[in-house]
């Protein structure tokens, strides 16, 4: 760890705001799509060589934006500079960097937009503070546009519920329309279109991949516990991230659901076709990215004749099955095209269409239809981490708050050690990993590594109060950042975990079935 | 000076309405394609509306995210609005008896309104990184809206104009039969800034008054896999 270039936070006795250090992180960026890249998901290839031409089109895509989209046009007029926001970002608390206040990120494309669609910034823009859109001014927005995941908790706090999050979307967008895309992502998205999953795992790598773990999982437990796909007339069709079938922790919670399947006796199938639950459209803001990836999801439904469908354990994933599938793919109740018609017909109105697989354990478990041995969790004291999207931006169950009780429902049903972190770093203020939302990626590592600071320090309480040495998450990202991140911060890698781990820890599998 | 003043406030009433009007339907025609509430969200209509109500009165956000701007912003807006509900009675002729007996209470508010104010303006020049989020319009604002709590207040308590001359002025603008404004300069001075907060107002900062009755994360009802929300322009790449 000697090789990083830059500091990592001191924990803080009192949790006082930054003193700014403008231009902290303006150095951070990553790394650029290349034509190829842009081209494979139809974005033009790169920059054009004469400015105006960009300029002109940026401006052009902001203004189609802004008659498109009612909460950016909503948010570029109602902020007042408050200042309710400002202490509020992981990576302005992380990094110090002024830009990385929810606000003064958000100035970056509102200057821009009084200047060119408001008369104040047209005929004063000194005043108003409006500029004009320079090659400096998007490169900034290359910079900090990608310094933000997404997490919305800025909007928690805004007096008029203003969403960073959509800011950064339309942001984002405008700078895949010029040929600004970002490597990471746009690359991800690409693999999505071509090969179905955000890993570009083909086929028959999974059907490899799923068969290793039925085996691994029969040496441990003796139990011929399936991990199916492709299966015509399953009962469940399970939707997850594509890092759970290989990356650690992630793997635990993949072959915690197979067990829950098996305990409940519930027919299931993973589709090939729509192996991956992740959505990188979210990330790059553009409405028929994410469309087109949503799509999957319902082809194979249809396809498979399933009469359920569940979400594995990733957060920007169940933010968009949750809240925008049934606009996007017509999963949900409403739809009146043909597609979408027929699927609400296939599909069992006794059960929330999608569901995530914490409301389709939880909901076992109250039926009784699952037993735990609990004290097989005895070595573990757990804490919970919400997710970001999870958290404030879908919900599980029938009601509000759904989210932050039917995930520890489930680990207090299934281990007997619990403890929350402080109340104001969890449930919908809960501190964002520093990965989301499209950053994961190694170029932008000290941004990651400042911005999972507040959550480094809140963990590093209940570790030394409680002695937790397991934070249970559910949310892909989330696990992939912390067990590159947590290291840095003293602790040890496998300290994270899925809620669907310690599930499959304490599970009875029975032999009845 | 009168006929000045009738022009100004007929063109400040017409600029407020007008704008306001083309800006709230203006927000009101751009199409929310997603379903994006800040959870945890009301699942009902009713639940929404009670949510914006606590934003609206008792700024809910504001108060989980910052004490102090809470503290400072409320008190300004509170004042604000009972001042401005004690001005009615300077528009309508035969004022009726709540109108009257919430007229000390208006009196008084101009104070909290003006406190408000102060603190809020001080945020400005003493927190670091309120200043830095600071432009010179955010400044501005402060002085007019100080300036007219201070004029105002100081014709309430300091140097009394004739109040009556001043409603029989606005009455008759009212009726398009303009009756003489009483010479006072503080009185000058105040109706000018109002002027120029109604005439600013569709093209500033102030447009957070109805933007917060139409920011998609407050006012959506979580429902989404009960609805779907599709847009206009989201229908049309269906057919496509």
């Amino acid at each position: 760890m000697a090789d990083l270039e830059f500091q990592i936070p001191k924990y803080r006795e009192y949790p006082e705001v930054p003193v700014l250090q403008p231009g902290a992180m303006a150095h951070s960026h990553p790394h650029v799509a290349s034509e190829k890249i842009q081209e494979a998901i139809g974005f033009q290839g790169k920059l054009d060589d004469d400015w105006q031409i960009t300029h002109d089109k940026a401006i052009a895509k902001f203004g189609e934006l802004l008659g498109k989209y009612r909460s950016l046009k909503v948010f570029m007029d109602a902020c007042v500079h408050c200042g309710s926001c400002t202490d509020k970002c992981h990576y302005f608390i992380g990094t110090s960097d002024p830009k990385n206040m929810p606000v003064a990120r958000q100035e970056l494309m509102r200057s821009v937009y009084r200047r060119y669609f408001t008369f104040a910034g047209k005929l004063f823009p000194g005043l108003v503070g409006a500029k004009d859109l320079t090659r400096e001014l998007l490169d900034e927005w290359y910079s900090y546009f990608w310094q933000c995941s997404e997490c919305r908790r800025c909007s928690v706090f805004c007096p008029y519920g203003i969403d960073t999050a959509e800011v950064t979307m339309a942001a984002r967008h405008i700078l895949d329309t010029v040929g600004y895309g970002q490597k990471y992502s746009n690359e991800i998205i690409g693999k999505v279109y071509k090969i179905g999953n955000n890993l570009g795992l083909p086929g028959p790598a999974l059907e490899d991949t799923l068969q290793g773990l039925e085996e691994d999982v029969k040496e441990d437990t003796g139990v011929d516990v399936k991990y199916p796909l492709d299966v015509q007339g399953a009962e469940v069709l399970l939707v997850t991230p594509s890092a759970d079938f290989f990356a650690e922790p992630h793997i635990e919670s993949l072959i915690g659901y197979g067990k829950v399947f098996h305990a409940a006796g519930i027919s299931w199938t993973l589709s090939s076709h729509a192996s991956e639950a992740g959505n990188f459209g979210l990330f790059n803001g553009s409405y028929e990215t994410m469309r087109k990836v949503a799509m999957r999801i319902r082809e194979a439904a249809l396809e498979l004749g399933v009469k359920r469908i569940v979400v594995g354990e990733c957060g920007h994933a169940w933010r968009v099955a949750y809240a925008f599938w049934n606009t996007l793919n017509g999963v949900g109740a409403g739809g009146n095209d043909p597609f979408s018609i027929e699927l609400q017909k296939q599909l069992d109105p006794r059960y929330p269409q999608p569901s995530h697989i914490c409301e389709f354990t939880w909901d076992l478990i109250q039926q009784g239809r699952l037993k735990f041995d609990k004290e097989a969790n005895d070595h573990r004291v757990i804490t919970f981490h919400d997710s970001c999207n999870v958290a404030r931006a879908s919900r599980m169950g029938g009601y509000p708050g759904g989210q932050f009780e039917i995930p520890r429902n489930i680990i207090k049903a299934v281990a007997n050690k619990f403890v929350d972190m402080a109340p104001e770093t969890i449930r919908e203020v809960t501190y964002c990993c520093g990965g989301g939302g499209g950053i994961l990626t190694d170029e932008l590592i000290e941004a990651r590594i400042k911005g999972a600071f507040p959550r480094m320090e809140a963990l590093q309480q209940v570790v030394e109060r409680h002695g937790v040495n397991f934070m249970a998450t559910i949310c892909a990202i989330c696990k992939a950042q912390f067990t590159k991140v947590l290291p840095y911060y003293g602790f040890n890698m496998r300290l994270v975990g899925g809620v669907h781990q310690l599930v499959s820890t304490a599970i009875r599998l029975g032999n009845e079935h | 000076m009168t006929t000045f003043f009738a022009i100004l406030f007929y063109l400040a009433f017409a600029i407020l309405v007008v704008g306001l009007a083309y800006k709230i339907y203006d927000f009101a025609r751009t199409p929310a394609p997603l379903s994006i509430p800040t959870t945890p969200a009301p699942t009902t209509t009713a639940g929404v509306a009670f949510r914006l109500a606590r934003e609206v009165v008792l700024f809910e956000s504001l108060f989980k995210g910052n004490l102090w701007i809470w503290l400072f912003g409320w008190m300004f807006h509170m004042g604000l609005f009972l001042v401005l509900i004690r001005h009615l009675r300077y528009f309508i002729s035969d004022v009726p008896a709540w109108l009257v007996f919430i007229q000390p209470f208006g009196k008084y508010a101009a104070f909290m309104m003006v406190a408000g104010l102060a603190g809020l303006w001080a945020r400005r020049f003493l927190v670091e990184r309120i200043r830095y989020i600071t432009t010179p319009s955010d400044h501005l604002w402060l002085v007019v809206l100080i300036g007219i709590g201070i004029t105002g207040a100081g014709m309430t308590f300091v140097s009394h104009v004739d109040v009556v001359a001043v409603k029989a002025f606005f009455l008759g603008l009212m009726r398009f039969d303009i009756q003489p404004l009483p010479d006072h300069p503080a009185l000058y001075i105040h109706l000018i800034l109002v002027a120029l907060l109604m005439i600013l107002f569709p093209f500033s900062k102030l447009l957070h008054a109805p933007g917060v009755f139409f920011s998609p994360t407050r006012n959506q009802a979580d429902t989404p896999r009960e609805k779907r929300h599709l847009a206009p322009w989201a229908a049309q790449i269906e057919k496509s």
